[in-house]
């Protein structure tokens, strides 16, 4: 909103005024504003010059850089040791491990959205009809969301440990057989996305429940009335009411997803993890190639990439959602 | 007559059916919920010749809390612990100046180049942090702060989120009236701030600052890059780290990971609602 000039009666120096007082009317008038939106402007300005500056310093320097690290060639002493044109990019897609890495990150993003973003409706849909005790499953769901991903990484190595794992246990009941959860390269992406769908599913159920609690109840009684059952009510009321935050909560899900490193890390590194590459992940990568291999142009072309899928994603929930609005 | 009855009998039969299923998939999916933990705690209280009996007990046949004395003793796990209650407390704190302080303004002031700050402040909580961890810590380099605490909790000072939050706050409970009033009666802005803004928001600041402090705690990716000085890790770090070297060693572990749970799990329990509602009206990353 434009700010408006003030009269030329606001804007007079009141008389008897301080010289302090009357430079600063003398600069309020300079930009066509009265002396109190001078202050005011004054403040706006001085308040948010700190934060802009961690801004600058923390976020703003840092993403434009990566751009322009991306371009060159690099050594440990420096990261711009000689211009490298698309040279890290085309190597980036003749890389093997950076290809796998990319394969896994992405079946994983898909597997972990789908299966957390499914279960997480049908239990909003279960806990919106105020069932006993909701508010306690709704906080036992909650839990793994808020607990810190490496303690909980560290138990459910555990619990997939090959010989005395928990699971396996429980399985044996069942006459199965013990699996390596994390030792077999073909089971060990399925048993992490199968942890984190476990430590994401309360926050997407939180938000479907208030997208739920969001309808008008006099939508669900019209159904009923009209003789729908739950299943009828959930798919032709629920649902497409739902739909700005489902598909709010698969695009973050998504994203999310994308970046994982805490869990592959302590899951599969170190000395008894680690079937191969066969858990590598994007960030991983990124991080092996600009923290142990010191290759930071490549890392940063790596994180480029990165970047664009997480772009690509948010720009579609964007135009949806505008769609939607128009 | 007769018919209708037998039929509403049914139907309310029906009814009682489907919460008890409803109960049934709701308690099984709790106790997938809760298991690690429970888990966890259990292996943390057993002697090492108990952790790995088979069949595993979840009650441990002889508990004792020798694991919570062990874990400080393979490591300085009490200075990871102060590390990180260090690094959560000052980024609470700053990230909770300012989001106050940039949402007041966001909210109630305008000046020319408002818009265009306020769209690029939200625009770099889009993009994530792993994707210009790189140039940040070059950025630390060259400030020297590799291996320091200010380097350590430097990317924890601010939140996008924060400041956006704020400022609804701000335009839903301090009306302009408010703010005229205080004016009228002589405090200049920084007064009305601290006066004015600050208590009113103490709510919404309780909610911000929970969940910047959980968020700091839990910090990985950074602390493990920014620190080898093994002084300055942080509890998840040292957790992480350790795992490997100890891995037999599942008692002292589980301790530790028990110990780094703990601080957020008293905030939960005593401020369940407002976490939870907090987290789903702003669509805060969690």
């Amino acid at each position: 909103m434009p700010i408006r000039r003030s009269t030329a009666a606001i804007s007079a120096v009141p008389p008897g005024a301080s010289p302090g007082e009357r430079i600063a009317w003398g600069v309020a008038r300079l930009f066509g504003i009265n002396r109190f939106e001078l202050s005011k402007r004054v403040f706006a300005y001085l308040a948010l010059i700190p934060v802009l500056a961690i801004y600058l310093v923390l976020r703003i320097i840092p993403i434009l850089q990566n751009f322009v690290f991306s371009f060159y060639n690099s050594t440990i002493a420096n990261p711009r040791a000689s211009f490298a044109g698309l040279d890290n990019y085309i190597s980036l897609f003749q890389d093997r491990l950076f290809l796998i890495s990319l394969r896994n990150t992405t079946l994983f993003a898909v597997f972990v959205t789908l299966f957390s973003v499914l279960f997480a409706l049908g239990l909003a849909a279960l806990l919106a009809g105020k069932p006993r005790f909701g508010g306690f499953y709704e906080a036992l769901y909650f839990l793994p969301v808020i607990t810190p991903m490496v303690p909980v990484s560290i138990v459910w190595k555990w619990i997939y440990d090959p010989t005395y794992g928990l699971l396996n246990y429980i399985l044996s009941w069942f006459g199965l057989r013990p699996v390596g959860w994390l030792i077999y390269p073909d089971l060990a992406i399925w048993a992490i996305i199968a942890m984190s769908v476990w430590k994401v599913i309360g926050y997407n159920m939180v938000i479907f429940l208030v997208g739920i609690r969001d309808i008008p109840e006099s939508y669900f009684e019209a159904a009923r009335i009209d003789g729908a059952n739950n299943w009828q009510v959930f798919r032709r009321i629920t649902l497409p009411l739902l739909r700005p935050i489902l598909l709010f909560v698969v695009v973050i899900s998504t994203i999310n997803a994308y970046n994982i490193f805490t869990q592959v890390y302590v899951m599969t590194s170190g000395p008894q993890g680690a079937p191969g590459n066969a858990v590598r992940t994007v960030v991983f990568d990124i991080y092996e190639n600009a923290f142990r291999y010191f290759k930071t142009g490549y890392a940063a072309s790596e994180a480029v990439i990165l970047f664009l899928i997480v772009l690509g994603l948010t720009l579609i929930q964007f135009t949806v959602s505008r769609q939607r609005e128009e | 007559m007769t018919h209708s009855i037998l039929s509403r009998e049914r139907l309310l039969r029906k009814d009682t059916a489907l919460r008890l299923l409803r109960q049934a998939v709701l308690i099984f999916g709790s106790i997938i919920m809760v298991l690690p933990f429970v888990w966890m705690l259990s292996t943390s209280l057993k002697p090492p010749t108990e952790v790995i009996s088979w069949p595993p007990r979840f009650i441990p046949l002889h508990p004792t809390l020798e694991n919570y004395q062990t874990v400080f003793e393979t490591a300085p796990f009490h200075l990871f612990f102060l590390n990180s209650l260090a690094m959560a407390s000052v980024s609470t704190i700053s990230i909770l100046l300012t989001s106050t302080l940039a949402g007041f303004v966001f909210g109630k002031y305008r000046f020319p180049g408002r818009g265009f700050l306020f769209i690029l402040i939200l625009a770099t909580a889009m993009v994530p942090f792993e994707t210009y961890m790189i140039p940040l810590y070059l950025v630390m380099k060259d400030l020297k702060f590799i291996n320091t605490f200010p380097g350590l909790v430097a990317p924890y000072l601010i939140m996008s989120y924060g400041i956006f939050f704020m400022r609804q706050n701000v335009i839903a409970s301090l009306p302009d009236e408010l703010i005229d009033a205080a004016r009228i009666d002589g405090a200049n802005e920084w007064r009305m701030y601290w006066q004015l803004v600050v208590p009113l928001l103490r709510g919404a600041m309780g909610a911000l600052g929970i969940f910047a402090f959980m968020q700091t705690w839990a910090a990985f990716i950074w602390p493990l890059i920014i620190t080898s000085n093994r002084q300055l890790w942080t509890m998840e770090l040292g957790l992480g780290m350790f795992q490997f070297r100890y891995s037999v060693e599942l008692g002292p572990i589980n301790a530790g990971s028990m110990l780094s749970i703990l601080p957020v799990l008293l905030v939960f329990v005593v401020l369940r609602r407002n976490i939870v509602r907090g987290i789903a009206l702003t669509g805060m990353k969690a």
